[in-house]
């Protein structure tokens, strides 16, 4: 597999293919400094006012990589502080955004109009969390991350929506872990908008693979207390790793207190 | 996008590999999540939290209460409709039991948790003093409410996270609450649209449409993080104020409440 072999390319080689792999250069775009995330949260009314310019660049950049990329990721630091939670849940609207752009491009077969209808709702809604993130973070925030989709069958209904039931659950589940890591009020008020909005995805989902079921709130994603999941970064960015191609460290993120 | 050509190389180079990483990927979150479904420790806990917050920090009490109140709304009227004789028609019968029970595990949670501190359960009045004259006989009527009920404890919850940024662990709970609200509240909405045969009625709120209006007052907003983003991603009013749910105020979710107190 071509991404594998020059993964274990050495250094020297890596020099050599530099200046023609255009990515690299994107990818290690050095992270902002602490002073300049600081100023940024001082900011936040005002760095959040580039919203529309960038969100119309903010699309492209998930494509924007393919052969060039094929040399040893490296990793992408989320970075600290609510800026950190904030690409946290970029990374993770970055994901969610590329999965369902690509289930209505190809559409599985027998997609039903009023399935097509929810997933095209869901990706916009996906797309505007991601380019809403892109913007808010402004300079602090990551680069677009590679996915991997190749354990998708998108062909197939019950592999999308298995996927995206898993995407969903997930979402919410790390917004609820992450909620309580976050230190200003804005910037959590902001969550919460977002991940209600990701239940009611998830739900749906759920109601599609098995209607009329208990599945929407199912006895697996709520505990005896009637409490949906709540999970911490490292679990999260466990459990999402293997779609996304770049590597992405979350070490840096708060800790529960 | 440039991405399905990537995606198409990577199977096409190796396809094994599909299979082998669903398997994985599965496994990983089996593990990973059901750990942290081990709840049954959860109660006494949180009731450690809540009463060390009683002293520390009554807000977070008060808070409590004011979910519980909604929690009790919510509970008493699944209640009602799950043993109301030829109400709910079997095909739904299921999920309506299935928020019913959530709804009492809520109330028993949070009583638990505030134990002498708990607010007592107020009496209600599902036909909101007439306006719903029938709310136990008639399945459109339970799901109209169902629906209205649901949709304001998302918001009301989410108005009162601000209030708990000092309080963690009860922030946390009130979350995974919220959340499991905001499910109930997208299947109710679903049902409506379907008995009804409204494809309008969505699983989302779409800008601030949806009866009672007051339980969806404000849910138009496109300011977010203090920007408007209208247009944002090429995207109309109405996926964009799908996209974010409202937080609203005590003083209106008491206003929308108090309707069906006696």
């Amino acid at each position: 597999m071509v991404v594998n072999f020059f993964r274990v390319l050495d250094k020297t080689v890596l020099q050599i293919l530099k200046p023609f792999i255009i990515m690299k250069k994107t990818i290690n775009t050095p992270r902002p400094s602490e002073e300049s995330q600081t100023l940024a949260m001082v900011n936040r009314r005002f760095f959040l006012r580039s919203a529309g310019i960038a969100a119309t660049t903010g699309a492209f950049i998930l494509g924007a990589c393919k052969d060039d990329d094929m040399m040893a990721d490296p990793t992408v630091d989320l970075g600290s502080g609510d800026i950190g939670i904030l690409n946290y849940a970029y990374a993770l609207e970055q994901l969610e955004a590329a999965f369902y752009t690509q289930a209505i491009a190809t559409p599985y077969a027998g997609m039903s109009a009023a399935e097509r209808a929810i997933l095209t709702d869901i990706r916009d809604h996906e797309i505007i969390h991601r380019d809403f993130f892109k913007a808010a973070l402004g300079a602090s925030a990551i680069p677009g991350l590679e996915v991997n989709f190749s354990a998708i069958n998108f062909n197939d209904r019950a592999s999308v929506l298995a996927t995206a039931k898993v995407f969903e659950d997930t979402g919410v589940s790390a917004y609820n872990g992450a909620g309580r890591l976050i230190k200003d009020a804005g910037y959590l008020l902001l969550a919460g908008k977002i991940v209600s909005v990701e239940a009611r995805h998830a739900a749906i989902i759920r109601d599609l693979i098995n209607p009329n079921s208990i599945d929407f709130a199912g006895d697996d994603v709520t505990s005896s207390n009637g409490l949906d999941l709540s999970s911490t970064p490292d679990m999260v960015l466990t459990a999402v790793a293997p779609f996304i191609k770049t590597m992405v460290s979350g070490s840096n993120l708060p800790k529960k207190s | 996008m440039n991405i399905f050509k990537i995606i198409d190389e990577i199977t096409k180079f190796d396809g094994d590999a599909v299979e082998r990483l669903e398997h994985a990927t599965r496994r990983s979150f089996m593990t990973k999540f059901s750990r942290n479904l081990t709840a049954a420790a959860v109660p006494a806990v949180f009731a450690t939290v809540v009463s060390k917050a009683y002293a520390q920090s009554p807000q977070a009490v008060d808070v409590l209460n004011y979910a519980l109140t909604l929690e009790y709304l919510e509970d008493e009227f699944y209640k009602m409709g799950n043993t109301a004789s030829g109400l709910i028609p079997a095909k739904y019968q299921r999920v309506f039991q299935q928020i019913g029970k959530h709804e009492d595990q809520h109330v028993k949670l949070l009583r638990g948790a505030l134990g002498s501190a708990a607010v007592a359960k107020p009496t209600f009045d599902f036909s909101a003093n007439g306006a719903f004259p029938n709310p136990f006989g008639n399945f459109d009527t339970f799901v109209f409410l169902s629906h209205a009920f649901e949709d304001t404890g998302v918001r009301a919850y989410k108005g009162q996270a601000g209030a708990l940024i000092n309080d963690p662990a009860i922030l946390e709970v009130a979350l995974q609450i919220h959340s499991n609200e905001a499910r109930h509240a997208a299947k109710s909405r679903a049902i409506l649209s379907e008995i009804r045969n409204n494809p309008v009625i969505k699983p989302w709120i779409t800008l601030n449409e949806g009866s009672p209006a007051a339980v969806y007052a404000g849910d138009d907003n496109t300011v977010q993080g203090g920007v408007d983003i209208k247009g944002i991603a090429g995207k109309s009013d109405r996926a964009i104020t799908e996209a974010f749910d409202e937080p609203l105020t005590k003083n209106q979710v008491l206003a929308i409440g108090g309707l069906f107190i006696r």
